[in-house]
């Protein structure tokens, strides 16, 4: 999101300044660098060091080498929980970028009506995660829920005890929650799209479809890259909402690398093995989001407006 | 480029959220610092305070407060300072408290491994020779109740409030439509089974996404088939305990109930902090419920006129047909905790223990947990039942606490964190049919003594 906005929003003159890396803009980064080394490096560096020792919060901290991880290495619940951690990122991708895509593309029109459902969409965002999780948990209630109230025997199901249907809820409510995020970048970055190019679209006679698919489509490439970016690498770290939801059942369907490591660190008091997958994790993320931005071509800094 | 680093740094930071969270809530939930650090030069112990943590939530938290008030009333030149916290946060906090040494001087809890792993920090005061010099205030509540606050034969902790022992509850109503009688044996439960799945009627309401509740069947099929020893010698640390042939079998019969419909549909999404479990049992559409005692105030409370238009029954567990445990024996909470922290000052513990001797569970205090529908831990406490309108169910709680011949206590609290929780996640997984009794013993065994 911010890349897209400052490429397209430089002038000449900054861009120049910045080339030759001189000014006062470094300067601007120090309160930035400071949080970050407060909150973000130097946690990093305790979980790092507290991964190669046992402490069960209680007593002394004692180092024991590479215990914890040769534990967690070898404990079949890590494969588990990286596989299940995999899946719900790909699945939540795959259900929230087509529907934010279309929904972002469709609230981009200017039309009255539009805005205010804007406004509507908009409304999950708000709620804190575990009140929509304590919310739908009160809605799937086998006998007490919303399929017991309405006398809907199809909305009756064991929606959080079979492993498949707390899967698929925990996508469900995730996108629920997000869409409406990531649609609101999208129909930012439609409105960014230049109206000329539609007008020579439809000079050539091309359609409505053919419009989306040649026009709107390519131009989101780097809205796409941002948003996904920023689903993949937070579904990874997804906790709040699963732990009260489904808190990683049943048995362990939906327990998330996160879930894991809260669960292995405050339940059952293993900070070293939690410390080794919250390093696990920070690895994981790096590499996705180094990827994602290979993804993104070699050359970021081509313009996107091409022949406009 | 710049933007390059700039969004690079933005996924680092994102990347690292939750590590850093974890890290952070670490050092956060620190809680109030002690107050008697700062004062003390002065009167000489006048005006020292002791400071308290325990669960807040209806009923307890008004109990346990009148109690502290009182107590400092009494006692005017010094007192006790309360902080009450919520229940999941509860453990939570206490535990980052003591290790951080921000203890409270009184610290609440369960006994048993919480209490050990305490225990093995050094950071609770050994209060043996405090009970042989006040034999008084140890022989007045019942002896069971000392169990789970004794490690490696040293008392670490006065036993306080209400014995909860887990009772199978059932509802009358439905007996009575369905036209049958209440199980006597476990043969008969799973005659019941067939007969309310015919009907219609979930035989066992169960919140199993809580996974403790499930265990709660565990112990009572471990016990009835294999006596206490059975458990004992898991809780002792002997080596493979749980492949007992009894174990296996209470295991085997676990999933033989749950493959017959035992419990009911869509028990894995019920959950007990909703209280869905019991609705479902005051509701008619489960017959019966294993569940904690204090499930009685709960249904009293929610269930309109159910328990007072006596449509609520309860039993203890019956045995099992050829099984070796006592029919007597029970399983639950046998009491509450006071333990005193070794990090507080000498007229802090004093204070403590001056509360322990006159505060805790006096006259006043045994009557109002008794409206609450629990029973004190203190011996002839059933002579305040009289005139209760609960005075049926506390004469059964107190008959089933005082004649068990093992009053064990429930075993994620025994058993350390680190255990626990790997004894629910494969709780939850033999409940799931995702392992069998054998995968079950053998997970459980790699954890043992741990």
């Amino acid at each position: 999101m911010s890349m897209s906005a400052t490429t397209a929003g430089r002038t000449p003159s900054a861009a120049a300044r910045e080339a030759r890396g001189g000014g006062v803009l470094p300067w601007l980064a120090v309160p930035a660098l400071l949080s970050f080394v407060a909150f973000a490096v130097v946690p990093l560096i305790g979980v790092l060091l507290l991964s190669f020792t046992s402490w069960d919060t209680l007593g002394d901290i004692r180092l024991s080498g590479l215990d914890s991880w040769w534990d967690v290495l070898t404990d079949p619940g890590l494969p588990h929980a990286l596989w299940v951690t995999f899946l719900v990122t790909a699945a939540s991708w795959a259900v929230q970028t087509p529907a934010s895509i279309l929904i972002g593309v469709f609230l981009a029109g200017r039309q009255r009506y539009r805005e205010l459902l804007a406004v509507l969409y908009f409304i999950p965002l708000l709620l804190s995660s575990a009140a929509i999780a304590i919310a739908f948990k009160a809605l799937l209630d086998p006998n007490f829920g919303l399929g017991a109230g309405l006398h809907l025997d199809l909305l009756n199901q064991d929606w959080l005890g079979e492993p498949v249907l707390a899967f698929s809820v925990v996508i469900f409510v995730v996108s629920w929650q997000f869409i409406p995020f990531h649609s609101l970048l999208y129909q930012g970055g439609v409105r960014q799209i230049p109206r000329s190019m539609y007008e020579a679209a439809a000079l050539d006679g091309a359609g409505r479809v053919r419009t989306f698919f040649s026009i709107t489509l390519p131009q989101l490439k780097y809205t796409i890259i941002t948003s996904s970016t920023l689903m993949i690498v937070g579904s990874l770290t997804f906790f709040d909402l699963i732990f009260v939801l489904t808190a990683g059942g049943p048995g362990d369907a939906t327990r998330v690398l996160a879930v894991d490591m809260y669960k292995r660190g405050f339940q059952a008091n293993l900070m070293g093995a939690a410390c080794v997958i919250g390093v696990i994790l920070v690895l994981l993320g790096l590499a996705l989001a180094l990827l994602l931005r290979r993804l993104g071509g070699r050359d970021p800094g081509a313009s996107q407006l091409e022949g406009a | 480029m710049d933007s390059r680093a700039t969004s690079r740094r933005t996924f680092l930071g994102l990347s690292m959220g939750l590590p850093l969270t974890a890290a952070m809530a670490a050092c956060g939930t620190s809680g109030p610092a002690r107050p008697g650090g700062g004062t003390g030069a002065g009167g000489g112990g006048g005006g020292a305070k002791a400071t308290y943590w325990f669960l807040s939530g209806p009923p307890g938290e008004a109990v346990r407060t009148a109690a502290v008030e009182r107590f400092n009333k009494a006692d005017p030149n010094s007192g006790i300072e309360l902080t009450a916290v919520q229940n999941d946060a509860y453990k939570t906090k206490i535990k980052t408290a003591i290790g951080a040494g921000q203890a409270p001087t009184i610290i609440w809890g369960w006994g048993g491994g919480g209490l050990r792993s305490y225990v093995r920090a050094g950071q609770v005061e050994d209060l043996t020779s405090w009970f042989d010099q006040n034999a008084a205030v140890k022989d007045r509540l019942f002896p069971g109740a000392f169990g789970a606050a004794t490690i490696g034969g040293k008392i670490y902790a006065m036993p306080c409030e209400t014995v909860q022992p887990i009772v199978l509850f059932y509802n009358k109503k439905v007996f009575e439509k369905v036209g049958v009688q209440p199980p006597q044996s476990y043969g008969d439960i799973l005659d019941l089974v067939k007969k309310f799945n015919a009907a219609g009627v979930a035989p066992f309401s169960l919140g199993g996404q809580s996974r403790w509740t499930n265990m709660m069947w565990l112990e009572f099929l471990f016990d009835r088939i294999g006596g206490s020893e059975v458990f004992q010698a898991v809780f002792d640390g002997e080596k493979d305990a749980w492949n007992h042939p009894a174990s296996i079998e209470a295991l085997t019969r676990m999933q033989e109930l749950i493959q017959a419909d035992g419990f009911v549909k869509g028990f894995s999404s019920v959950t007990a902090d909703s209280n869905a479990d019991q609705a479902l049992l005051y509701t008619g559409k489960a017959a019966m419920m294993l569940h904690g005692s204090w499930s009685y105030g709960i249904q009293q409370a929610q269930g309109g006129d159910f328990v007072s238009g006596g449509g609520l029954g309860w039993m203890n567990f019956p045995p099992v047909d050829g099984g070796k445990g006592d029919p007597s024996d029970t399983v639950g909470n046998p009491g509450q905790y006071l333990s005193i922290s070794s990090k507080a000052t000498p007229e802090e513990k004093e204070i403590a223990k001056r509360f322990f001797t006159t505060g805790v569970l006096d006259d006043q205090e045994q009557k109002e947990w008794i409206d609450t529908g629990g029973v004190p831990i203190v011996k002839g406490s059933d002579g305040l039942f009289a005139g209760s309108e609960d005075a049926e169910f506390l004469n059964f709680i107190y008959g089933v606490a005082g004649n068990a011949k093992v009053f064990a206590q429930s075993w994620d609290q025994a058993l350390s964190p680190t255990a626990a929780e790997v004894l629910l996640d494969n709780i939850a997984k033999l409940f799931q049919l995702s392992i069998s009794p054998q995968q079950f013993a053998t997970n459980m065994n790699a954890v043992i003594g741990q």
